[in-house]
């Protein structure tokens, strides 16, 4: 089998990349505008580097709050899903509530979780776990609920026990919905995890962090290390994100439709 | 007159769904354990219902059921269903799927793995053993899924137009095969289709249905030997059959209700 070249994975992007790079520098020019008001991409590089130290050392402490709130979600998420799905009388009594906390704004139980977690890790582990904490509930619960209604006869007539359905049967079915949960939080928990330290750094002077970082440069109007921060942010966010593709594909790609190659 | 146990009885069987209407009425049917029975009838008339009744997966309303003299549920460890869809769990090889009912029954690993083999070789499918089911083609999926109805080695089969998804040769090949598995390893079978050819070449019975309420309105019996050669579909004798049955279909299709 020939390899095409990847024009739509690789070129493509690229030269989007470049136009919108180039567009940036023309406005620059053409608006006169500060550096401190919209550096140019060399402008954002030289302060990453410059900063490196500190971006560096910020990216670990934001990475290991988003990483903790990660793992609780995706743990917690996985039992609180197990009892929905399973058991209509506590998807009855449990499911209201948890919507009820996922359309309270995080941003006004930050000061709550300060109070009780503490504003250093804890509290910004809190905050992550919150925020990527529904996506992985409310996807599960569904992919418990979907089993195919035949796998269950057959089940049913192999006289399966409840707990032989489950773990043979609704969970392996409700893995990709998992992984597609999973995957939403992984966008969401460095979010998290910056916006916990943005306010742990406003109200407590700062415990490191990017957020905290976001927090230190826009009050010293260092405008270019600001956007070196963001810069760092993404990157932080694609790798989260890189890592539940991987976790998707390890678990998935054998048989799922969804990595179905394409045969050319 | 007869001495063998029936392995299905049905007495004056009525079924509702919960307060619905009369799905099936008045079902009366004797089966005995060399009987290949097909049911055919125009959609909607209960065939599939009379399936979820004898495994137990749905109760009768009034009448009585039995099912190797027992109530139906009670004899699920001596009967196998096959559905329409192959129903293979996608995540599992060919192998792993024949394994589950074994699994499900706790047997050792080692009896598994040798039986799901033996069985998967029995339809013909020794050689993909460890693709998943996206990787099988359809007829190969139905295979996989007789297989792993007949890892218990059921007394009875409830096949639910097992085949309606194939193409007529691959069908054909099917129906051969599953005559030729049932002579190795004999089993009652009763069978849902709507090809009447199909049903011709397996069954010594064939139950034509009528729609609303759902009812058996006429039973065509199929004298033909077993084994079956597929040379018997070419045959006058054959063909005087299909449109025996066809002609009955044709009754029940334009008289809808009694
Ligand atoms: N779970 C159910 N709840 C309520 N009604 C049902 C249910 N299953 C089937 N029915 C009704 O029972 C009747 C018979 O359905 P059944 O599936 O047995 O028909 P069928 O002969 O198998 O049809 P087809 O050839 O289309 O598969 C239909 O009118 C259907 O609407
Ligand atoms: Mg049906």
């Amino acid at each position: 089998m020939k390899k095409s070249f990847p024009v739509l994975t690789w070129f493509l992007p690229a030269v989007s990349g470049l136009i919108f790079i180039s567009l940036w520098y023309g406005v620059r020019v053409v608006s006169g505008l500060q550096s401190w008001i919209l550096p140019t991409p060399v402008e954002i590089v030289a302060a990453a580097v410059h900063e490196h130290t500190r971006l560096l050392a910020a990216a670990g402490h934001t990475a290991l709050g988003a990483l903790g709130g990660f793992l609780l979600a995706a743990i917690f998420g996985f039992f609180t899903s197990l009892m929905l799905g399973l058991s209509k009388s506590l998807r009855a009594s449990l499911y209201p509530w948890l919507l009820v906390l996922q359309m309270t704004p995080v941003i006004v139980l930050t000061p709550i979780i300060m109070l009780w977690a503490g504003p250093g890790m804890p509290g910004i582990i809190t905050i992550t776990w919150l925020i990527s904490y529904f996506p992985i509930v409310a996807n599960m619960t569904q992919g418990l609920l979907s089993t195919d209604m035949n796998h269950v006869a057959l089940f049913r007539m192999c006289n399966a026990r409840r707990w032989q359905e489950v773990l043979l049967l609704r969970v392996p079915a409700a893995l990709p919905y998992y992984l597609a949960g999973l995957r939403i939080a992984a966008t969401l928990a460095p979010i998290g995890a910056i916006f916990g330290e943005y306010m742990v750094g406003n109200a407590s002077g700062g415990t490191g962090g990017l957020g905290f970082l976001v927090y230190s440069y826009n009050t010293q109007i260092k405008i270019p290390a600001l956007f070196a921060t963001a810069l760092t942010s993404c990157l932080l966010g694609f790798v989260f994100v890189a890592a539940v593709a991987w976790l998707n594909w390890a678990f998935l790609h054998k048989w799922h439709d969804s990595f179905e190659q394409a045969d050319h | 007159m007869e001495s063998v146990p029936p392995i299905v009885k049905f007495t004056s069987l009525q079924k509702r769904y919960g307060v619905g209407p009369v799905v099936l009425d008045t079902i009366n049917l004797t089966v005995a354990p060399d009987d290949f029975i097909s049911f055919i009838g125009p959609s909607g008339c209960g065939k599939s219902t009379i399936l979820k009744l004898v495994s137990g997966l749905s109760p009768g309303s009034t009448g009585e059921l039995t099912v190797m003299g027992v109530k139906p549920r009670e004899a699920r460890d001596r009967q196998a269903f096959i559905f329409q869809d192959a129903t293979l769990l996608p995540w599992l090889t060919a192998q792993l799927n024949v394994e589950i009912p074994l699994r499900l029954r706790g047997r050792p690993a080692v009896e598994r793995q040798t039986t799901a083999r033996k069985m998967l070789e029995l339809v013909g499918l020794g050689k993909v053993a460890d693709y998943y089911p996206r990787q099988l083609s359809g007829g190969m999926k139905m295979r996989v899924s007789i297989a792993r109805a007949l890892t218990l080695t059921p007394q009875l089969l409830l096949l639910d137009e097992p085949f309606g998804a194939l193409d007529e040769m691959t069908r054909n090949r099917l129906n051969e095969e599953l005559l030729a598995v049932r002579s190795l390893s004999p089993f009652t079978a009763l069978f849902v289709t709507h090809s009447v050819t199909e049903a011709v070449f397996l069954s010594n019975r064939i139950v034509v249905m009528a729609a609303n309420p759902g009812r058996f309105y006429a039973e065509v019996a199929i004298d033909f030997p077993y084994p079956r050669r597929p040379e018997l579909r070419g045959q006058p004798e054959f063909q005087a059959k299909v449109n025996e049955v066809t002609r009955l279909l044709h009754e029940v299709e334009i008289s809808p209700s009694s």
